[in-house]
């Protein structure tokens, strides 16, 4: 599966996602700029994105504790989601998402 | 004036590793002083983790992050090691008779024999919100934290976030303020029910003003802000403000680290196996800030550490005296100092 990440400066990554991986996982297995601090115990949120609209309905609203931890970054959009919370499957094939300034590492 | 300390061993870290640390300092007769920027013992397994599982520490089958702190403090109190909470370390000075000369930015000066680097993935800093500009008005009216409650006195102030730190200072400034508008994203707050209820009474009262949206950029000259303006369902917003406290949780950073002339690999400290010291003889590094061919970033490989460092800090700190190898649970030496002999 293929997932299409923006980074922070714009530019387009077309990333190979691995089923059963966390979107997070990949997107730091391929060196882009994420922090992702607690490494996806959702305790930090640095692994914060924008799901691309289209992807909205495939990928789904956010747990309550994901709600919470996203209080914790100052740039939350109706799109907003932990990328650690979302795990790579073939349904989420040609993915896209954008990474959110909070998300960077320092 | 600075206050001046005078130890055996200063710990900076008080995470798992350097905690650990005490212990096997303290059967050696090793006192030892921790610094750490957060205000509790526990590094990572209090700040990001106190209520998750901990599946690997031997001989606990499942051990939270704040109860692995809470056993930690237990284990070393025979030893009583000194903590000072809230306070960065910013600089080390090795002086002309091998000790150091640590300094804090709280205005304290350590001397010791041995330094001890637990600093694990970094301080823990305050998350900065994404606003333009804002690094020009941090310290002088944007704040992070509240230190003194009467830089607050009679000014506008905006607080933003949803949680206890948020809901905590709402109350405990609204007295004393000009005018205090509570920003949050949404209507559900992570804080303490008691709080947002007492909250909410402020707000029917017209004592606090709350507003659901986010902080978008600050104007203000020299320092000093005068108004912020926030993003809301309802559209922009602009709100008058003297001073704002953004509380958006902590972040690890590696600060002042990189900065003390020691070896590194990337964002971490070069140490042998051995003695696990640094490339500055009489500093070591332990846990999770230090590097070596097969490191593994886990609490336990920091305490295996911690016990190989303490040998060596023990041949600084007393040269000469030979050091028996004992047991816990045989040695009645080892057992008094626990205080269970
Ligand atoms: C969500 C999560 C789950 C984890 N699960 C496990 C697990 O199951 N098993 C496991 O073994 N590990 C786990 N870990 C990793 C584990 O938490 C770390 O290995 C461990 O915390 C490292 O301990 P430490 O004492 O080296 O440093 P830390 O816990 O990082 O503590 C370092 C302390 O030093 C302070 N500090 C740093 N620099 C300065 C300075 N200049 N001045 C003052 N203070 C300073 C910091 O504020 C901090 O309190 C997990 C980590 C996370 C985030
Ligand atoms: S990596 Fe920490 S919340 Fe996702």
């Amino acid at each position: 599966m293929i997932i299409h990440v923006t980074d922070q400066a714009g530019a387009n990554h077309e990333l190979e996602g691995l089923e059963g991986w966390r979107v997070m996982e990949v997107i730091r297995d391929w060196g882009l700029n994420i922090k992702a601090e607690c490494g996806g115990a959702l305790s930090c949120a640095t692994c914060h994105v924008y799901v691309d609209k289209d992807w909205m309905d495939v990928v789904g609203a956010p747990s309550d504790e994901e709600e919470d931890m996203l209080d914790s970054v100052g740039d939350v959009r109706s799109n907003s989601r932990l990328s650690c919370q979302i795990l790579c499957s073939d349904a989420l094939d040609g993915l896209k998402v954008t990474l959110a300034a909070t998300a960077a590492k320092d | 004036m600075s206050t001046e300390i005078t130890t055996d061993v200063v710990v900076i870290g008080a995470g798992p590793c350097g905690l650990f640390a005490a212990f096997e300092l303290g059967l050696l007769d090793l006192k030892c002083h921790f610094i750490d920027i957060l205000d509790r013992p526990g590094g990572q397994c209090a700040e990001l983790y106190p209520e998750k599982p901990i599946y690997d520490i031997p001989g606990f089958p499942v051990v939270t992050g704040q109860q692995l702190t809470d056993n930690l403090m237990a284990q070393i109190a025979p030893f009583a090691p000194e903590f000072h909470f809230n306070r960065m370390v910013n600089s080390i000075e090795k002086q002309e008779d091998g000790s150091f000369k640590l300094s804090t930015d709280a205005d304290e000066v350590f001397h010791t024999k041995v330094v001890v680097i637990a600093a694990g993935g970094g301080s823990f800093q305050p998350k900065r919100p994404p606003v333009d500009g804002i690094e020009e008005f941090e310290n002088k009216s944007v704040f992070y934290s509240v230190r003194k409650m009467d830089d607050f006195r009679g000014q506008d102030l905006v607080i933003v976030g949803g949680g206890d730190s948020a809901l905590d200072w709402t109350l405990n400034l609204e007295p004393i303020v000009n005018s205090l508008t509570l920003v949050h994203r949404r209507p559900v707050f992570k804080a303490a029910p008691a709080s947002v209820n007492k909250m909410h009474e402020l707000v029917a009262e017209g004592k606090i003003n709350f507003i659901t949206g986010q902080i978008a950029k600050l104007d203000g000259e020299n320092g000093q802000i005068n108004h912020v303006h926030l993003t809301t369902d309802a559209g922009d917003l602009s709100v008058p403000a003297t001073r704002l406290l953004p509380f958006f949780g902590l972040t690890m950073k590696l600060g002042p680290v990189a900065d003390w002339g020691l070896e590194l690999n990337d964002n971490t400290i070069k140490v042998d196996t051995e003695k696990f010291e640094t490339s500055v003889p009489g500093i070591f590094a332990i846990g999770d800030i230090n590097w070596y061919p097969g490191k593994l970033k886990l609490i336990l490989s920091g305490f295996h550490e911690a016990a190989l460092m303490a040998q060596a800090a023990k041949a600084i700190v007393s040269p000469g005296e030979r050091v028996v190898f004992q047991y816990t649970t045989s040695s009645t030496k080892l057992q008094k100092k626990l205080g269970v002999a």
